[in-house]
């Protein structure tokens, strides 16, 4: 955990404090709603259908069990009793009162959580890989360097009014978990050939109505340099990005219109006049951001400890195991996924009682310490192996340990038209349908499989980039869904392509599953996963079966 | 339209001369881009100090050569949501060296003093009297910031690492 | 904020009531026949030619205070009662569609 000193609480409150006289001024009519709506977005809150949504930041996913009790107390005190968790590693209220947000920011603000660019036109919340610092084979903890980015980007002067949002997100492993390559500046950390630590940086990476896959723009820029490579990305971007055109005004669409090459020079040129600058980060700087992260004193434990040799005759404790619970670095120790996808549930949400629970179980088995993901799920990253059946069954009782991670009811949803002035169409009621037309064992025939689901063209459920995109559209007052098939946002990410004309909301599941069964016929064997068969074979076969009936 | 200097209102010295309207001989004069470099001589020349308004859209580089010999340099933000001027004001204030006026014109509230004078600005035509007033009070608001700038503010980093030092010095 | 150009635009086609979010908390709220807002969509005024309902939106935009984000929705009349007229605001009216808990 990053431990948060003086200096860094002290400028989440002065922020609060700045944006309860914003709130006092709105409220007064010294600032207009046309005035109001910009500084309101910098703080993670807009107006959604029935109400305001607050959107608060969970910096690169990781989570104190203190933090996450403040979360429940918020849901339950300024908001009606549960929060959603989304696809950037942060977790939003549905009914908000703006009257009482500023009081609610100072309750967070006490335990180091603030709503900070949560929205707006500006830098995020910089994400990261969920299980950053524990999965094996880390070049080292991307956190570190989220850190440093996360305080870089907090009330930038230049760069707080840019042409349009922009997401950064950071991974150190050779399996992307952090979905780098859809967000506008992806970096990779890696060792070059002397051993030193630096990013391949991608850029010019989004869905939305015009997706495009990041493309790298520097193979190496090393660690005392990525910020002011950053900036320099970020300075051309101001400058050059259009704004004359909302649609347009994402980073993807400069790189994509001057191209890779012409945007890498630019670029270039100004870095070069950047030279080395204060934004070089010495041997001691880094080590400054490094030393305020701990870690749990792991204890020796055994790789295969008595507890779970005899727990293993449960068979749907080993369901749970061998679905919810990934290797960790240090031996005797387990990730463990926490589903919030229950059957006939909404995707990502999580109620008051569930989190204070969550946390309690953190506090006695993860050291206290939860993280969030990009598939809207938590887990508890430090759990030792011997705790596993113990804490299966308390997750169990909590509706937590529902055995479909990764599985294909393990949807990604946005809130759709039930809470979204921007929805044309809704998104969880299709997410729960599907959830109760899989059942777990078919689940797992069917292996690993990705269905995201968008409300509207803004891709808030990243349906481009799910193994099944499901994409809400609006034809004369009806909802009717688009589907794509063969996306997927891992180090391979690539866009699903459509399969055919878009079906009515009553036909959504019947047609999801007629792709499943398509898939477990025409593949060639039962490890070829879904996303692997659309790529050997295409989309045609998968086309015709859906649509020869229909 | 109140305009604030060095953290004060005051009286704006400078005339914003309209497009073709006749320059007068003496006094102190904004005029546009295009015509400050439709005859930058002549007009670096002029009895009384001249500044220019230099659109968002336009590099700075531009107007490099002439930086020496300019009072005043306003840059614009036709909407508060625009940032551009941002980056034409550290640049200007970083990169080229250029310490006379930088003035924020356009529409201008408060809820961006910090940021501005961050950026470099000194000078503020303030849309609002009530955002003038509360200017002090505004810059008083933030006392922990986490980038480098020309203005030279410590940042967090900094703080920690003398705190660090002389922490390790004083054992 | 509907500008004026926009407003000129409007056309309307069938019963209509100017709808909002109240500022201080975010409720959905309906323009009344009195000038005012109420969350009951029984209390809307509802015009039914579009300079009536240019009319509504600009009065109901200028209290800017009061309520945020106005707009033109359409509404069905039936036996004397005001019901959404699109699946929009049929879940702005009456809630969310979904189960929180699962079943």
């Amino acid at each position: 955990m990053y431990a948060y000193d003086e200096l860094d609480r002290t400028l989440i409150n002065e922020r609060v404090s700045e944006f309860r006289d914003q709130v006092k001024r709105r409220l007064s009519g010294e600032l207009t709603e046309d005035e109001f709506k910009i500084l309101r977005l910098q703080n993670g809150v807009y107006l959604q259908l029935h109400a305001y949504m607050f959107r608060v930041a969970i910096p690169y996913g990781t989570l104190s069990s203190k933090q996450l009790r403040r979360l429940a107390h918020v849901a339950r005190r300024y908001d009606r009793g549960y929060g959603h968790f989304t696809t950037r590693q942060n977790i939003q209220y549905n009914w908000i009162k703006l009257a009482e947000l500023p009081d609610a920011l100072a309750e967070l603000a006490e335990v180091g959580i603030h709503a900070m660019q949560t929205s707006g036109n500006n830098m995020r919340n910089v994400t990261s890989d969920q299980w950053a610092g524990v999965a094996p084979g880390e070049v080292e903890d991307p956190r570190i360097w989220s850190e440093i980015l996360r305080q870089h980007t907090t009330l930038h002067p230049e760069f707080s009014f840019l042409p349009r949002k922009f997401k950064i997100a950071i991974t150190a492993s050779e399996h992307d978990r952090a979905a780098i390559k859809i967000h506008d500046i992806g970096l990779r950390l890696h060792k070059n050939a002397d051993g030193e630590v630096g990013f391949e940086v991608l850029v010019g990476g989004g869905l939305g109505r015009t997706p495009f896959i990041a493309k790298t723009i520097k193979p190496f820029v090393h660690g005392r340099d990525i910020l002011s490579y950053v900036e320099a990305i970020l300075r051309v971007y101001n400058q050059y990005g259009r704004r004359d055109n909302i649609y347009k005004a994402r980073i993807k669409i400069l790189v994509h219109e001057l191209g890779i090459e012409k945007f890498a020079k630019e670029v270039d040129e100004e870095w070069k006049q950047m030279g080395d600058s204060s934004l070089t980060l010495d041997r001691s700087a880094i080590e400054e951001v490094r030393s305020r992260f701990s870690y749990p004193a792991y204890e020796k434990l055994p790789h295969m400890p008595d507890e779970l040799k005899q727990a293993a005759a449960d068979p749907l404790f080993e369901r749970w195991r061998k679905n919810s619970v990934a290797p960790h670095k240090v031996q005797g120790y387990s990730i463990v996924t926490l589903s919030l996808k229950p059957v006939g549930g909404p995707p990502g949400d999580a109620t008051a009682d569930q989190m204070d629970a969550v946390a309690d179980l953190a506090d006695r088995y993860s050291f206290g310490e939860i993280r969030v993901g990009h598939e809207q799920n938590l887990a508890l990253p430090h759990v030792a192996k011997r705790d596993l059946p113990q804490l299966w069954k308390a997750l169990d009782r909590l509706g937590l340990a529902t055995p479909n991670v990764n599985l294909v009811t393990d949807i990604i949803a946005c809130p759709g038209l039930d809470y979204c002035s921007l929805a044309n169409a809704r998104s969880i009621p299709i997410a729960q349908e599907l959830t109760k037309r899989f059942n777990h064992d078919t689940a797992e025939l069917i292996g690993r499989l990705h269905i995201n689901i968008s409300g509207c063209i803004n891709a808030c459920g990243h349906h481009h980039v799910g193994h099944i995109g499901i994409l809400g559209v609006e034809k004369n007052g009806e909802e009717f869904y688009q589907i794509t098939i063969g996306g997927r946002a891992d180090e391979n990410a690539q866009m699903g392509v459509l399969i055919g004309p878009a079906v009515r909301y009553a036909e959504v599941a019947d047609v999801i599953e007629d792709i499943v069964e398509a898939y477990l016929a025409l593949r060639d064997r039962p490890e070829e996963l879904f996303v692997d068969t659309v790529k050997r074979l295409g989309v045609e076969p998968f086309k015709e079966r859906v649509y020869a009936t229909r | 339209m109140p305009l604030v200097k060095n953290a004060t209102i005051v009286a704006d010295p400078f005339v914003h001369v309209a497009e073709g309207a006749e320059l007068p001989g003496d006094g102190a004069i904004l005029i546009s881009a295009e015509r400050f470099l439709a005859d930058p001589e002549a007009l670096s020349r002029r009895a009384g100090k001249t500044g220019v308004i230099w659109p968002n859209n336009r590099p700075v580089d531009d107007l490099v050569p002439y930086l020496d010999r300019l009072a005043a340099v306003a840059l614009v933000f036709p909407t508060f949501r625009d940032g551009r001027a941002y980056s034409q004001a550290r640049l200007l204030r970083e990169r080229h060296g250029y310490d006379g006026e930088l003035r924020a014109t356009g529409q201008i509230l408060r809820d961006q003093f910090v940021f501005m004078t961050r950026a470099g600005f000194d000078t503020f035509e303030v849309k609002k009297d009530a955002d003038a007033h509360a200017f002090a009070e505004t810059m008083k608001r933030y006392s922990v910031f986490y980038q480098p700038t020309g203005d030279g503010r410590l940042t967090a980093l900094h703080r920690r690492m003398q705190q660090r030092h002389s922490e390790s010095a004083g054992q | 904020m509907t500008s004026p150009l926009e407003q000129k635009k409007i056309r309307i086609t069938g019963p209509s009531m100017v709808t909002a979010n109240r500022t201080w908390d975010g409720a959905v709220v309906y323009r009344t026949a009195k000038q005012g807002w109420s969350t009951a969509i029984a209390d809307a005024a509802i015009v039914s030619t579009s300079d009536d309902a240019r009319a509504l939106l600009a009065e109901s935009a200028a209290d800017d205070v009061g309520a945020v984000g106005a707009y033109i929705a359409p509404v069905e009349l039936r036996d004397g009662g005001i019901t959404p007229g699109n699946l929009r605001e049929h879940i702005r009216s009456k809630g969310i569609t979904i189960d929180l808990l699962p079943a």
